[in-house]
C-alpha cells in the first residue's frame, strides 16, 4: 500500500465527471436517427418560439378585412403576403402558428415542471416512508389515474374556470401521479442499497438522505417521463383549447385555433390542417426525442 | 489503552415479526438469538457462518441501523438499548461499516471527495478546506491517488472501491469498524492487499474490528477471536488458534473441513453435512443444529444447549458438555 503511493508516475487524465457522462450520453443518443431528427425539429420549434417577433410576417391578432379566408400561396387565389393563407377573420395563419409555438412550449414547460416537482415530492415521501403513508398516497394516486385523464382535466377546468393557466394546472394535476409512481418505485429500489445505509451510518439525516443521496440516483426514468409527457401536456392543452376550456380566443394557441376553424373544415382546409399539422409534428418530434433519451439514459429499458 | 473494551454485547437478540396474511398470527423470525461478546481496541472478532445465520443482522445491530429487540449492547461504555436520540447520534460516529459489495456501497452520483467529506460535513463543524485536507490524507493512507478526488465511483475497480469504502468509514475516526464480508466480492489477488491494508489501519488507528465472513482462510489470517454462528445462535466461541487447531462443535468441524486447502495431493477428511439450513421462522426443537448433526442424540432434540465454557473455548453442544462433565 505504501509502495503504491510512493510510485505515482503518470497522472490519470481521462475525462472525468459530467463531461464524460455527457459524451457517453451523446454517443448513445446519436445512434438513434429518429431521436436526433426529433431533437433537431424541437430545437427548430424552440428557435421559432424565441424569435417569433422577428420571423412572423404579421401580428398574431392583426386582422386584414380585405383578405378573409385567403388560401395558401400555392393554391389558386393565394396571396404572397399570406404564405399559409388567412383565417375567417383575416389573420395570417403562418404568423399565428409561429406565435402559437410559444404557447405550446410554455404549456409543456409549466405543466412538466409543476407535475415533476409535485410528483417527486410526493413520490419521495411515499417511497421513503413506506407503510401507511405509502398506502394512503398510492391509493389516492390510483384514484386520480382511474379517471380518463382528459375528463378529469375537463372537470377541474370547469371548477377552476376556463383559462390557459387553469388548464395548465389541471393537466399538471392529472399527470403528476405518473411521476409519483416512478419516483416511488425508484426510491424503493435505491433505499435498500448499501450506499444509502452507509450514508445513514455516517449520520446523514432523513431529509439530506432523501434529496441528496437517493433522489439524484432516481432521476433517469424521471427525465425520460418528463420528456415524453411534455408532448402529452401539449396535446391535452390543445384538446382543452379545442373544447373551449383552455386558452381563450384570440390567443393563437394551436388547439384554440382548431376550435375556431371547425366550421370551415369543408370550405377552407388550410385553417384546420396547419394547426393540426403543427401539433402533430411537435408532438412526434418530442416523442422521438424522448425515446432516444430513454434509450440513452435508462439502460434497463434499452432496445425494448 | 490498547486493551480498552469498546464494545460489549450480552444476549443480543433481534427478532422480526413476519406477517403471514390476514388469518394467521405474525410469525417470529429469530434472526439473532442471543449473542454475547466483547471487543477491545486492536482486536478482531470474526463472526463466521453460512448465509442466513444472523451475521449481517449482527452488523446492523452493532452499527445502530436497527435497534435490538433484546439483550444489551454497550458501545464505549454507553448503553445502546433504550438510549435516546441524542446519545445515539453522539455514538453513531464511533461505529462505522464497510460493506461486502463495493459496487453497491458507493453512491454512483457522488464524487469520491464528496463521499469522503460527507461524514465530516454532517457530523462536525470542520471547515471545507480542512475537510478536503483530511479527505486527501485519508485517501493517501488507503493507497489512493490525489487525482482520484474528483472521480466518480464507476471509474474504479472493485479493490479501489473497497479502499474508498474503508477510507469513508475511517473519516469519522471510529473506534469500531464492522467489516461485513469486506473481501468476499474481490479477486483473490486483491483480497490480500485489502486485508493487509486493514491490518495496517488497525495498528495505526487503534481500531476494533468486527469481521464478518464465511471465508475461513481469510478469518484465519486476520482474526484474534472467532465466533461461529448457526441459525442466529453462536455455537462456538474461542480464540483463533484454539478454534482452528481444535474445533469442538460438530458444525465448526464441518465448516473447517469444507475449507479448500491449496495443496495438491492432500487427502482430506471431510465432514459433509446433509440437509439444508432450517427456516429461522420455524427452527427445530432443541439444539437448532440437531437435524444435520452427525452426533446428535436424544437430548439434542428436546433441550436447547447453552453456550458453556469447555476448556479455553465456549461451546453450545450437549455432546461436548456431557463429556466435559464426565471427564
Amino acid at each position: 500500500m505504501s509502495e503504491q503511493t510512493a510510485n505515482t508516475p503518470e497522472l490519470d487524465t481521462r475525462p472525468a465527471g459530467r463531461i464524460a457522462l455527457l459524451i457517453e450520453f451523446w454517443q448513445y443518443f446519436r445512434e438513434n436517427r429518429g431521436a436526433v431528427g426529433g431533437l433537431v425539429f424541437f430545437v427548430f420549434i424552440c428557435l421559432v418560439a424565441i424569435f417569433a417577433d422577428f420571423i412572423a410576417p404579421h401580428g398574431a391578432t392583426t386582422q386584414y378585412r380585405d383578405a378573409l379566408l385567403v388560401p395558401p400561396v400555392w393554391q389558386e387565389g393565394g396571396d404572397w403576403r399570406y404564405l399559409l393563407g388567412t383565417d375567417a377573420v383575416g389573420r395570417d395563419m403562418l404568423s399565428r402558428l409561429i406565435y402559437g409555438s410559444r404557447f405550446s412550449l410554455f404549456i409543456g414547460c409549466v405543466v412538466v415542471s409543476l407535475s415533476l416537482f409535485a410528483g417527486i415530492m410526493i413520490g419521495l415521501v411515499a417511497g421513503y416512508a413506506g407503510g401507511a403513508t405509502d398506502t394512503i398516497i398510492m391509493r389516492l394516486m390510483d384514484i386520480i389515474l382511474s379517471f380518463p385523464s382528459l375528463l378529469l382535466a375537463l372537470a377541474l377546468v370547469a371548477i377552476l374556470g376556463p383559462s390557459l393557466t387553469n388548464a395548465m394546472i389541471a393537466i399538471a394535476i392529472v399527470q403528476q401521479p405518473h411521476y409519483v409512481r416512478l419516483t416511488r418505485a425508484a426510491v424503493m429500489g435505491e433505499k435498500s442499497k448499501d450506499y444509502v445505509t452507509a450514508a445513514r451510518v455516517a449520520g446523514v439525516g432523513p431529509v439530506l438522505l432523501m434529496f441528496g443521496t437517493i433522489l439524484p440516483n432516481c432521476m433517469a426514468p424521471l427525465i425520460v417521463q418528463a420528456a415524453l409527457s411534455f408532448s402529452t401536456a401539449i396535446l391535452d392543452a390543445a384538446a382543452l383549447g379545442f373544447l373551449g376550456m383552455g386558452a381563450q380566443p384570440p390567443t393563437p394557441e394551436w388547439g384554440t385555433m382548431l376550435a375556431e376553424a371547425r366550421e370551415f373544415i369543408l370550405r377552407a382546409w388550410w385553417v384546420v390542417t396547419f394547426p393540426g399539422l403543427a401539433i402533430l409534428l411537435t408532438v412526434l418530434a418530442i416523442n422521438l426525442m424522448g425515446d432516444g433519451l430513454r434509450d440513452a439514459l435508462d439502460p434497463k429499458l434499452k432496445r425494448s | 489503552m490498547t486493551n480498552e473494551i469498546v464494545l460489549k454485547a450480552e444476549a443480543l437478540k433481534k427478532h422480526y415479526e413476519v406477517p403471514r396474511g390476514m388469518f394467521q398470527d405474525a410469525a417470529m423470525l429469530k434472526a439473532l438469538d442471543g449473542a454475547s461478546f466483547t471487543l477491545a481496541r486492536r482486536q478482531t472478532l470474526a463472526v463466521v457462518g453460512e448465509s442466513g445465520c444472523g451475521k449481517s443482522t449482527l452488523a446492523r445491530l452493532v452499527t445502530m441501523i436497527e435497534p435490538p429487540t433484546g439483550g444489551t449492547l454497550e458501545i464505549g461504555g454507553n448503553q445502546i438499548v433504550g438510549a435516546d436520540r441524542t446519545t445515539l447520534k453522539r455514538l453513531r460516529p464511533k461505529v462505522q461499516i464497510v460493506f461486502q459489495n463495493p459496487f453497491g456501497s458507493l453512491n454512483p452520483r457522488q464524487k469520491i471527495g464528496a463521499a469522503l467529506e460527507q461524514p465530516l460535513a454532517v457530523n462536525t463543524t470542520v471547515p471545507a478546506a480542512e475537510r478536503r485536507d483530511r479527505a486527501m490524507d485519508m485517501m493517501r493512507s488507503v493507497g489512493l491517488r490525489p487525482e482520484h478526488y474528483e472521480r466518480y465511483p464507476h471509474m474504479f475497480s472493485g479493490g479501489q472501491r473497497q479502499r474508498i469504502a474503508i477510507a469513508r468509514a475511517l473519516m469519522l475516526d471510529p473506534d469500531i469498524l464492522v467489516l461485513d464480508e469486506p473481501v468476499s466480492a474481490l479477486d483473490v489477488s486483491i483480497q490480500a492487499q485489502v486485508l493487509n491494508l486493514l491490518a495496517d489501519l488497525q495498528e495505526r488507528h487503534d481500531l476494533a474490528y468486527l469481521f464478518i465472513s464465511h471465508d475461513l482462510s481469510v478469518v484465519k489470517h486476520i482474526a484474534d477471536e472467532v465466533m461461529v454462528m448457526y441459525l442466529g445462535k453462536p455455537v462456538e466461541q474461542s480464540s483463533r488458534d484454539e478454534l482452528f487447531a481444535n474445533p469442538r462443535h460438530p458444525y465448526t468441524q464441518a465448516l473447517l473441513s469444507a475449507t479448500p486447502v491449496p495443496e495438491p495431493g492432500r487427502k482430506k477428511q471431510r465432514t459433509i453435512l446433509s440437509g439444508e439450513l432450517p427456516s429461522p421462522i420455524d427452527p427445530p426443537p432443541g439444539c437448532v443444529f440437531n437435524p444435520r448433526c452427525p452426533i446428535a442424540f436424544e437430548r439434542c432434540r428436546g433441550e436447547v444447549p447453552e453456550l458453556l465454557e469447555a476448556d479455553r473455548t465456549q461451546v453450545a453442544c450437549h455432546a461436548i458438555s456431557q463429556t466435559a462433565i464426565a471427564s
